[in-house]
């Protein structure tokens, strides 16, 4: 602990990422250059999400780490270790109980409040990347608000597909102003984004961007008039909670072709079964 | 060809001039535009006429000059010294540019009809059915079977690439098409095809275009009046059928008499 500065950064750095925090807060939406760090991490396992936590965490915060939903798979377990030996604070698995959230493509079940800060790790922050290869071009089109080329994307989708294919990274409108992709969220999740009470923050490390959603701010999916967005999961009940309304993970259980549907965020599944939920598949109850 | 209710040209280019450091692009280059009229600009490799172009559409910003253009809004309106906003504005409505290589003016990755689609898209279509039966008609408009809708343009031949891009630069109706050797390589049966078919679009449409070829037959074909480039100046200029069959200008002369003959 001695070793380190507070949760890793040195205060220069931190400084200069929570500046870009407060201008991504200031133009929802907007991505921020910011000098990301080195971070005894690879690219891709949430440098950028770990920068921003490590900007805002405070010694009295209790801090959460969930990867896909759980609590308990590799990336979450790193990054909570992470912090614990470099910051000292306290963690849980609990959504109700953590006052900074880092999180890998989910947004948790149980609704966030207005003392909680939820912090995306983000792999590519430019809804518009794969349609416009250009950055200067894509930097020009967020200025002048072009933003037809992303309603193609969608026009693909359906001609291709017969609706709206796409299921995650779903691209949605800041405040009737900033297109955004929301990392890799599922697009069940995109409408917990709109008029959040949480503050919402987003770190791209290998692609040096920050950009964040203050509270209550209006959070549209993008969709055609006669193809609506439509928040889409697997139709089933969660078969270890029952849950009909969190979003499932599909779990191939033997070589038989069984499956299973099990809620992905898993403190949300385990609190309910603790309350005595259960699902198709739940043990026995001796 | 002047129209009697056309009171002001549709563009008025004044004084203007692109040079590269020490090299003249284009030097010194006026004239009007009028609705409706098809304005050929000829001249060999590296006469300018592309710089010209590109200086017109505002793909390069000019060192001098005025281009005004009848905008729809506001009446005549200096586009070079316009913001950059209106300027791309114009780019996606009312201005169109075609493309010697349609795989400039083409998304290669996006199916035919997402191509077409785009423009409508970018002026703020939401309506998915509508865009498509908009797409449907324009690739019937350009002789492009629509059930090829959904095909990219990767799988079309040359000839459709450069007519799915008329389709995608003429689906929001504009009033002023840039072209950039249209026809270049493409066979001289296909050439023909493609010229019949913008023959037939600009004269529908009542467009006004502004053609820049080195090949002869087409301004033949498709210009109104014509204007010869040479060292990134205008050394002639005049109705088409005139400057073609008399010649006033030294290099003129040269350039119509190096047509070959069949």
């Amino acid at each position: 602990m001695n070793d380190y500065n507070f949760a890793y950064l040195d205060e220069q750095t931190k400084r200069m990422i929570r500046r870009a925090i407060l201008k991504g807060l200031a133009i929802p939406g907007y991505q921020v250059p910011f000098a990301s760090r080195e971070m005894p991490m690879p690219y891709g396992w949430g440098t950028g999400g770990v920068q921003v936590s490590a900007a805002i965490l405070t010694p009295g915060d209790t801090f959460k780490v969930i990867d896909q939903g759980a609590d308990d798979t590799t990336n979450a377990v790193s990054i909570r270790k992470f912090f614990e030996r470099t910051a000292g604070v306290a963690t849980t698995e609990h959504t109700g109980e953590a006052t900074v959230i880092q999180t890998r493509h989910r947004i948790p079940e149980t609704p966030l409040t207005e003392d909680q800060i939820l912090v995306f790790q983000v792999p590519i922050p430019e809804p518009l990347r794969f349609l416009e290869p250009r950055e200067s071009e894509t930097r020009k089109m967020h200025s002048l608000e072009e933003y037809g080329l992303m309603h193609v994307k969608l026009y693909e989708d359906i001609s291709r597909h017969g609706h709206i294919a796409t299921s995650y990274a779903y691209p949605v409108r800041v405040e009737g102003r900033y297109v955004m992709d929301p990392s890799p969220i599922p697009k069940f999740d995109n409408p917990k984004l709109d008029r959040s009470p949480a503050i919402q923050l987003f770190g791209a490390g290998r692609e040096q961007r920050i950009y964040a959603i203050p509270p209550y701010t209006r959070v549209v999916s993008l969709d055609f008039e006669d193809h609506p967005f439509e928040a889409s999961k697997a139709d089933h009940p969660c078969d270890l909670c029952g849950a009909e309304d969190s979003y499932l993970d599909e779990v191939i259980i033997d070589d038989a072709g069984n499956r299973m549907f099990v809620c992905s965020d898993s403190d949300y599944c385990a609190s309910r079964q603790a309350q005595g939920h259960r699902g198709r598949l739940s043990p026995e109850v001796a | 060809m002047m129209k009697d209710d056309a009171q002001t040209p549709l563009l008025r280019v004044r004084g203007l001039t692109k040079t590269y450091g020490g090299r003249i692009g284009c030097a010194d280059i006026s004239f009007d535009l009028w609705p409706g009229e098809v304005l050929g600009v000829v001249g060999e490799s590296g006469s300018g006429k592309s710089t010209l172009l590109g200086a017109l559409a505002g793909h390069l910003a000019p060192d001098r000059g005025e281009v005004i253009f009848d905008t729809r809004a506001e009446g005549p309106r200096d586009t070079v010294t316009m913001s950059e906003p209106e300027r791309r504005m114009l780019a996606r409505t009312d201005w169109a540019f075609v493309h010697q290589n349609p795989r400039d003016g083409l998304r290669m990755n996006v199916s035919a009809g997402g191509n077409v689609g785009e423009r409508l898209m970018a002026v703020g279509a939401r309506h998915y059915g509508n865009i498509r039966a908009t797409a449907t008609d324009w690739l019937g408009r350009v002789e492009i079977d629509p059930a090829r809708i959904d095909d990219r343009p990767q799988a079309f031949s040359g000839g459709m690439q450069q007519r799915l891009q008329i389709a995608r630069n003429l689906v929001t109706g504009p009033r002023l098409v840039f072209m950039d050797e249209p026809t270049g390589g493409l066979d001289v049966s296909v050439q023909a095809r493609l010229l019949d078919l913008l023959r037939g679009l600009v004269r529908d449409m009542g467009l006004s275009a502004i053609v820049v070829t080195h090949d002869l037959a087409v301004v033949r074909l498709l210009a109104d009046r014509l204007m010869v480039m040479k060292s990134g100046r205008v050394v002639e200029a005049g109705l088409t059928d005139q400057v073609l069959d008399d010649p006033q200008h030294a290099y003129t002369q040269l350039l119509v008499s190096s047509v070959l003959q069949v």
